[in-house]
């Protein structure tokens, strides 16, 4: 056997070129599926141990304010293993510099912060002395965003006064590794951040001294968090709860959570396009081997080798080639995890980054590989072994020629003999064409795959920025104010048109489904903040019932109609049965919302105002942002314009790098499969092209032969190549399909412009290389070889 | 030496028969055709002999030749090796056959052209049971110098000469030659002539040579004519010429 595999490396030295192009399309499957998994694993380490070592709470509740005597029993519920009760306050910032006002959440810390749950992890300076007045710790990404160091200073109005800040410290907590604004969708640093303070000066500053408004509570493993909610609401009730939650409803974690499940999701579509197209490659190349090693394995069958022999050999070759592109994908997609989660680094902050290799994926992607490279070489491996030698030996029976479509629509006379020749060929090798197109019209929708998210992501943020929120300014109120303040705020510089909304925590369930989200009370036919259904056309928000987001029915498995259990998490905290009149579309953090003069009939109170909605004039914007910063009532600020372009700052950041990196895949792709057809087609027409240049054909009217070929293959792949993008962009949607982001599917025609224009330059590369080739044909000895 | 039966098989007194054929048909398709290739032929070979076997295109010969290689089966009849019916044979005891005993030599030698002439002997040497050296085999029919040349380096003689030598590297009870000067000139087919007469009267390999050269038939002791799928006549040589003295 040893001279046989001496064979093998010949076999491997002849064709490297075919072989490293089917090594390559596997290995970009196996790159994507061990990228996700690596990443996956990776982050998941990476906060597991941070959530771990700096005590990230369990269950999180919020309230007006309590004695830290209800600490103590807190602590005495079952389950409970540590409490931590704290003050927490959103503020309006004045940072030097910045005309607008920034927002910024207060959170009090221990003065054993270094054991207390939710610890902060200092980057830089030191944690603010407890009994210093006005210094402040701060995060990271909204010191970064502003360039503030330890020893900057900002401005807060505090309990109604401006007081100034020393920043002594930067750092990072686990409760805020994604530090998102309420009712923001996605984090904007240089607008939002958070301070952390001592808690003696926090208290003194807002009048709360003895008390808290915030507790995080750590459970006992198997603690029933039912039952410790339970516990807490009951316990918190009459100090204006708002409600325990979990891991699950805490803003950060559910973020984290839901971007490794999509992750996840991704980790499918991808490696499944290159990995068909892998096995069709394969299939493809060793068919052809086989056809064409017909004599030698005849030759080797007359010398007696045994059809397991010869099965071993091929099937070794195929090994090889698997083999390789396991371990070329493996290395890449560690490589490019270790990119990825560097990526998420900046988005996501932890104390230390780890990689971690997903030992499991890696097998996983090595079993696919080989299942790939069976699946696709098999059938020729088969074929080899059964190969009769006697049949091998005799020369190979004629083709049955028949008519082809280009006859029997009788064409011929209108094209030339040369594009006679492409379309019969065509047609004649009508698997072998099929599977080629089939094989480019999987990099073409790939393409679209990895570029159909911009267009999505436009859409979103017209609908959700243009369409729907009309407003500038959103305003939210540190308490509930009379429509008085409606007035008050109309009346601040600038402002054409004010629109006020109530706003209260509930939980809402139906059945065994239960959310904790925001109601939102509105006028019936809000302008400036408008809901929206699937055509984007203003709903209005009907009286008799709540008006909910598809994605909050889908999760509490409500349709219009039903009763949900509304148990308002503010006030009297009474519960109500509410129906669902209507349902509408949105796709960031799903929203439920009803009349306001509703809402307040449920809560029984006289008209009121949470926050209010402003159209300010930009020419004026200066002289407002000056005015409100300098406004106590207002405890955030949102601008829609800052929001909008740290929105757009931060889907170019991640979504660039990946289209580019699917561009090169899917040129990978249809290179692979271009390359791969016409060496083949090559093979098999040499002897023809070559007589046609011995006729007198010049050199390009032989390459015409070949090229009319592989751009035909290429123009078929573009149609099918096309809706198949458009269907696995379908499927990412699905698999994109989470709790805070949900994508609707748009594709638009610059896609698909942009899809087929990769393709058609990738397939010209591969072209120009068979062009060589065709000009290097060695007509003479081409010639001379028997048929 | 005509015989008065065509298909009658002579018997010479010492000899082992290693072949026994009797009523050999064999029907294959043929792209849209039906090829009746062999219409009962019944045939005896020796042990040391040296056959001929001549007959136009499409007489039958390679497909003669392919059954008693056990490369194919015949349709209807009977063929047997020694004690073994190949006829009866499956697959895997064709096989098994052909390893152990047969050695091939076809036309267009088909050596396998990413292999060094070395490699292509080796490759056999490496699956029989009591193998010659590779290079032994090279040296036999002269190629000693140019073991480590690849196919595409070699003259067709010399392929054609490796392929000899793969052939016998075995130590094979028979050699079946089909048209192995076929694609040579007169000069280099004569040199594999001797080639394949030195390793027949040295190894004492029975040794069949397929062609439609008639002239080759001087140099061996017996020559069958092929004609239509059946023995047309069976001459016994008297005198045996050394390839040296063939002209064509």
């Amino acid at each position: 056997m040893r001279t046989l595999n001496r064979l093998l490396l010949s076999d491997l030295a002849r064709m490297w070129g075919q072989a490293l192009a089917i090594c390559a399309v596997l290995a970009c499957g196996v790159a994507t599926y061990t990228m996700s998994a690596t990443t996956i694993r990776s982050l998941e380490f990476t906060y597991a141990r941070y959530y771990r070592d700096y005590r990230f709470a369990d269950v999180f509740v919020a309230l007006e304010r309590a004695p830290n005597r209800l600490a103590a029993r807190l602590r005495g519920i079952p389950g409970v293993a540590a409490v931590e009760t704290r003050v927490v306050r959103d503020v309006i910032l004045d940072i030097p510099g910045m005309r607008e006002p920034a927002s910024c959440r207060l959170v009090s810390i221990p003065a054993d912060a270094d054991s207390s749950l939710n610890a902060v992890h200092l980057r830089v300076g030191r944690l603010p002395q407890p009994d210093r007045r006005g210094e402040v710790l701060a995060s990271e990404m909204f010191a970064e965003a502003h360039g503030l160091r330890p020893g900057d200073t900002v401005t807060v109005i505090m309990g109604g006064r401006q007081e100034e800040l020393q920043i002594v410290g930067i750092g990072i907590s686990p409760e805020y590794i994604y530090a998102v604004q309420p009712g923001q969708l996605l984090p904007d640093d240089r607008h939002f951040g958070i301070l952390w303070m001592p808690y003696r000066q926090m208290a003194a500053a807002f009048n709360m001294e003895g008390a808290f408004n915030d507790a995080a509570l750590a459970l006992r493993p198997h603690a029933s968090t039912l039952d410790v909610i339970a516990r807490v609401d009951g316990l918190t009730r009459s100090y204006g709860g708002l409600g325990a939650y979990t891991r699950d409803d805490q803003v950060s974690h559910r973020r984290v959570a839901d971007e490794i499940s999509q992750l996840r999701g991704m980790a499918f579509v991808s490696p499944t396009v290159f990995l068909s197209v892998a096995a069709f490659l394969f299939h493809l190349v060793f068919s052809r081997i086989v056809h064409r090693r017909q004599e030698e394995i005849a030759t080797l069958r007359a010398f007696g080798y045994r059809p397991l022999e010869i099965g071993t050999h091929f099937l070794k070759l195929l090994l090889i080639m698997i083999s390789v592109g396991f371990l070329l994908g493996a290395t890449a997609g560690w490589y490019l995890a270790g990119w990825l989660v560097a990526l998420y680094g900046r988005f996501f902050r932890f104390p230390a980054l780890y990689d971690v290799v997903a030992w499991d994926g890696m097998l996983i992607a090595l079993g696919l590989s080989l299942l790939v490279g069976l699946a696709g070489g098999a059938a020729a491996i088969r074929q080899a072994m059964r190969l009769p030698p006697a049949v091998a030996m005799r020369p190979e029976a004629p083709p049955r020629y028949h008519a082809t479509l280009v006859e029997r629509l009788g064409l011929t006379p209108f094209l030339s003999t040369v594009s006679v020749m492409v379309l019969r060929r065509l047609e004649r090798n009508l698997r072998g064409t099929l599977s080629s197109v089939s094989g480019m019209a999987l990099g073409v929708a790939l393409l679209v795959l990895g570029s159909f998210m911009e267009d999505t992501i436009n859409f979103v943020i017209d609908v959700q920025f243009q369409q729907a929120q009309r407003q500038d300014v959103t305003v939210t109120f540190r308490e509930t104010l009379s429509p008085r303040a409606q007035h008050d705020v109309r009346h601040l510089p600038g402002v054409i048109a004010v629109e006020s909304f109530r706003a209260v925590p509930i939980r809402l369930t139906h059945g065994q489904h239960s959310r904790r989200v925001s109601l939102m009370g509105l006028a019936p036919r809000p302008q400036l903040f408008r809901v929206l259904d699937k055509r984007v056309r203003p709903v209005t928000i009907v009286a008799g019932g709540m008006t909910v987001s598809e994605k909050l029915a889908e999760l509490l498995g409500a349709r219009r109609g039903d009763l949900l259990e509304v148990t308002l998490l503010e006030g009297r905290r009474s519960r109500h049965l509410v129906p669902i009149v209507e349902i509408f579309r949105d796709y960031t953090n799903p929203g439920v919302y009803m009349q306001r003069q509703e809402l307040h009939r449920l809560l029984r109170e006289a008209d009121c105002l949470s926050g209010a909605f402003l159209q300010v004039d930009p020419s004026q914007l200066d002289q407002f942002h000056a005015r409100l910063k300098q406004t106590p009532a207002a405890a955030g600020v949102t601008l829609k314009r800052a929001a909008l372009r740290s929105f757009q700052a931060t889907i170019a950041e991640n979504l660039r790098p990946m289209r580019w990196m699917n561009a090169a895949f899917a040129s990978i792709i249809a290179f692979g499969v271009i390359y791969n057809c016409a060496l083949i087609s090559l093979a098999e027409r040499s002897r023809d092209l070559a007589t046609l240049r011995v006729l007198g054909f010049t050199r390009q009217e032989v390459a015409a032969v070949m090229l009319g070929e592989l751009a035909v293959i290429t123009l078929a792949a573009l149609p099918l190549g096309l809706p198949l993008g458009y269907f696995l962009s379908y499927l990412a949607t699905l698999a994109l399909d989470t709790e805070t982001h949900r994508f609707p599917l748009v594709v638009s025609r610059a896609t698909f412009a942009y899809s087929a224009v990769v393709i058609l330059a990738a397939a010209g590369v591969s072209a120009s290389v068979v062009r060589r080739m065709i000009d290097r044909l060695d007509l003479i000895a081409v010639l001379k070889v028997k048929e | 030496m005509q015989t008065p039966a065509p298909n009658a098989a002579p018997e010479p007194a010492v000899a082992e028969a290693l072949f026994e054929a009797r009523g050999l048909t064999k029907v294959y398709p043929m792209g849209e055709v039906e090829v009746r290739a062999l219409r009962g032929v019944d045939l005896d070979l020796f042990a040391g002999e040296f056959v001929v076997i001549l007959g136009p295109s499409g007489s039958g010969k390679s497909t003669l030749l392919n059954i008693l290689g056990g490369l194919d089966v015949p349709t209807s009849g009977r063929v047997r090796f020694r004690e073994h019916d190949l006829s009866a044979a499956d697959e895997q005891q064709l096989t098994a056959f052909r390893r152990e005993h047969v050695g091939f030599v076809f036309q267009f030698y088909n050596l396998i052209s990413g292999l060094t002439a070395r490699e292509n002997v080796a490759l056999v040497a490496d699956i029989a049971l009591d193998p010659l050296a590779p290079q032994a085999a090279l040296d036999l029919v002269g190629l000693e110098s140019r073991a480590d040349h690849y196919p595409s380096q070699l003259s067709g003689g010399e392929q054609q000469r490796v392929a000899i030598a793969r052939a016998i590297v075995k130590r094979p009870d028979v050699l079946l030659c089909d048209e192995p000067t076929g694609a040579l000139d007169v000069k280099t087919g004569i040199l594999v002539l001797e080639a394949l007469a030195s390793i027949n009267r040295d190894l004492r390999t029975l040794t069949v040579v397929i062609t439609h050269n008639a002239t080759i038939a001087n140099m061996a002791d017996r020559v069958i004519h092929l004609s239509d799928g059946q023995i047309s006549s069976l001459e016994r040589n008297e005198r045996k010429l050394p390839p040296r003295e063939l002209v064509w």
